[in-house]
């Protein structure tokens, strides 16, 4: 049931990718109207969507940062310990 | 406060697994079920009972073995319900001896939480690193053997730093009971005794052990040892260093620096340890911050990390318990034939991502909550930093490495792959029920938080909008650059660069310098020494032979024998052992000193 279920929306990739996209969008207009009155800092009131840009800078540089970090020696050949 | 009906929950968990190898055939495995479930209600009884039970008079002092007080109830009933679902998982092992070890160490970690003072506490906690380190040793994979030496170093080197600092506290102050330190007063003994406590929680730079352990443990022992020496020691931090504000310089870069690692990993069970080094940093920093909602925010994320952790641990031993295979570069494209396993691995992956109505959306925000009202903006902003980096790895890379892209392994290996034995499955969706459970019914482990008076309500419209967001950006990242995150077939540096090249360097020193110089020494001793020593030896053995072999032949044959036997145990020619034999004489040595 799983698998049917997989298979047939890896068919239909196109239109999934344009759903979730659309739901992107209404993340992102549901974040302009909602109540601000939990917000912690003045970056979250004044800046759209403040977390969404928040959180796609912090995966670019997750992803950025450990690949540099990565590449500067700390990534090895795998029988790097053994004699 | 009496000692008459209290029953330790470790000891039931103890006598069990002196008796299980003498249980055979159809009833082993209700007797599997049947203990654990015994410690849990035993567990929940005492909850029921707050006090202190099991005050045994023993030389000057009062050891307590059972304080059961709000800290200590939250905890236990995790662990004994985290002994059911690991037991669970492992019904199918037909090894006796892997249930008593694990079974050894589920009775060291509650022995832990339920200790009134640290000569308990240091009894079980020894005997959680002593019997851990058999969940790695019954793996039979290559480098496990070696992992698991390394291991029993490691942990029996921070038993020695905390017993140190205990007994030197004990000197000062004349004190052992196991209680909050004081951060004005701090002395050479408090922070030993937290680099003791740390190491356990993986708290860089003493956290290397824990991917290098966990990835080599067998199927079943990795998913025990995921969820009790970090959580046991989070509990002892809770306990003696809540508020100590170095806390949450480290644990926010225990956070930082365990989402990096398990971004570059390609070993899946490596991934998971150095994602619980990440998890860990939130509790670390929730302890630093030291506030009732901290601390309770804490409790509940080590709670639920137990069960996703778990869960997902589970998934990744169903993925090598069917294919043999742990490197993403040799897996891929599984969700054909492991659709229950990928279904279970979401459930985890999506409960650690923090997804609404999943348990890590109402533990980890507590913890983030609690520094923003503290006014610790960075911590907060760069704990939400890691969170995005959380989904980014065991949400989508994981998942999507393993079950979806492209098949990278042997046809053999697709073709082994199937969803693993009704067991394993039961114990999966008993975790993942528990981690709807969380998300969806909040008293459930709201109620048993040890702070009262501290509400939280994580379902607010803002808090579940700032989630959206984060998730939805997320993932949207890695749809643009999921390519310069694929496997890789390398393995990470880490800071165990030092003991295991230091291990290496030492092993050339006695293979080459040490090895010539014996030699050479050798060479003169046979040239020089020879006649001196003939002559004196002519003289011994006539002395021997006509004066002493009548009276101490005996003795000296006895001796000889007990050598014999003695060398036979101790001296089996690995450093590793007796390194370790010497540093638990000389920890015994040290307490003698002070008792006598």
């Amino acid at each position: 049931m799983i698998v049917q279920l997989i298979d047939s929306l890896r068919a239909r990739l196109q239109g999934l990718t344009y759903f979730f996209f659309g739901a992107i969008a209404a993340i992102v207009v549901w974040s302009l109207t909602v109540d601000l009155h939990h917000a912690h800092t003045w970056a979250e009131k004044v800046i759209p969507a403040f977390w969404g840009i928040f959180a796609f800078a912090s995966a670019m540089a997750i992803i950025f940062f450990s690949r540099w970090f990565g590449k500067g020696g700390i990534t090895t050949r795998e029988d790097y310990y053994d004699n | 406060m009496t000692t008459s009906c209290f029953l330790h929950p470790a000891l039931i968990l103890i006598v069990g697994a002196i008796i299980l190898p003498l249980v055979r055939g159809p009833f082993k495995k209700p007797y599997l079920v049947l203990i654990p479930l015994l410690t849990f209600a035993n567990v929940l009884y005492l909850s029921t009972q707050p006090g202190t039970y099991g005050i045994v008079p023993f030389l000057d002092w009062q050891l307590v073995f059972g304080r059961v007080d709000s800290y200590s109830i939250v905890f236990a009933f995790i662990m004994a319900l985290m002994a059911i679902i690991g037991t669970i998982y492992g019904l199918h092992v037909e090894n006796v001896w892997h249930h008593v070890a694990a079974w050894f160490y589920v009775a060291g970690s509650l022995g832990v939480i339920y200790c009134g003072d640290y000569l308990v506490l240091f009894l079980f906690w020894e005997m959680m690193a002593f019997a851990s380190t058999f969940l790695v040793w019954f793996n039979k994979e290559e480098g496990a053997l070696a992992a698991g030496y390394r291991y029993i170093l490691v942990h029996s080197f921070g038993g020695v730093v905390l017993l140190l600092g205990f007994i030197l506290r004990y000197q000062a102050t004349g004190d052992l009971s196991f209680v909050l330190m004081d951060e004005n007063n701090t002395q050479l003994y408090t922070w030993l005794i937290l680099a003791g406590l740390m190491l356990n929680a993986a708290v860089p730079p003493l956290h290397s052990w824990l991917p290098d352990a966990y990835s080599k443990a067998t199927a079943v022992g990795a998913v025990f040892m995921c969820a009790f020496t970090t959580k046991t020691a989070v509990y002892t931090l809770i306990r003696a260093y809540a508020g100590f504000d170095i806390l949450i310089v480290l644990g926010v870069v225990m956070a930082i620096y365990g989402i990096v690692y398990a971004i570059m990993e390609n070993d899946i069970r490596r991934l998971l340890g150095w994602e619980i080094v990440s998890q860990v940093g939130y509790m670390v920093a929730g302890i630093g911050i030291g506030t009732a909602l901290a601390i309770n925010g804490a409790c509940a994320h080590a709670f639920a990390h137990i069960l996703y952790k778990g869960l997902l641990f589970m998934a990744a031993g169903a993925v090598i318990h069917a294919t043999g295979k742990s490197k993403l570069t040799e897996l891929g494209g599984l969700y054909k034939k492991m659709p229950a396993t990928l279904l279970f691995m979401i459930v985890g992956g999506i409960s650690v991502s923090a997804f609404p109505f999943f348990s890590g959306f109402v533990t980890k925000s507590m913890i983030i909550a609690a520094s923003l009202s503290e006014h610790l903006l960075l911590a907060a902003f760069l704990l939400t930093l890691v969170s995005a980096g959380t989904f980014l790895v065991a949400g989508l890379r994981l998942p999507y490495l393993l079950f979806f892209s492209n098949r990278r392994g042997t046809e053999e290996t697709y073709a082994r792959a199937e969803d693993p034995p009704w067991n394993m499955q039961a114990a999966m969706i008993i975790s993942s029920l528990f981690c709807v459970l969380i998300g969806t019914y909040l008293p459930f482990l709201y109620d048993m938080l040890p702070n009262t008076g501290v509400p939280y309500h994580p379902y607010s419209s803002y808090h579940i909008s700032e989630t959206l967001q984060i998730l939805a950006f997320t993932a949207l990242a890695f749809y643009f650059f999921h390519r310069k995150i694929g496997p890789e077939p390398t393995i990470s540096l880490d800071l165990d660069w030092f003991y295991r090249r230091g291990g290496q360097a030492f092993l050339w020193l006695a293979k080459y310098p040490i090895q010539m110089a014996d030699n050479a020494w050798g060479a003169a001793y046979r040239v020089v020494g020879l006649n001196s020593l003939m002559t004196t030896a002519k003289f011994s053995a006539w002395f021997d032979w006509h004066g002493i072999d009548g009276i101490v032949d005996g003795t000296a044959r006895s001796v000889r024998a007990i050598g014999r036997r003695l060398s036979a145990v101790l001296q089996r020619g690995q450093i590793q052992m007796t390194i370790y034999y010497t540093v638990t004489f000389a920890a015994v040595i040290l307490i003698a000193y002070v008792w006598l």
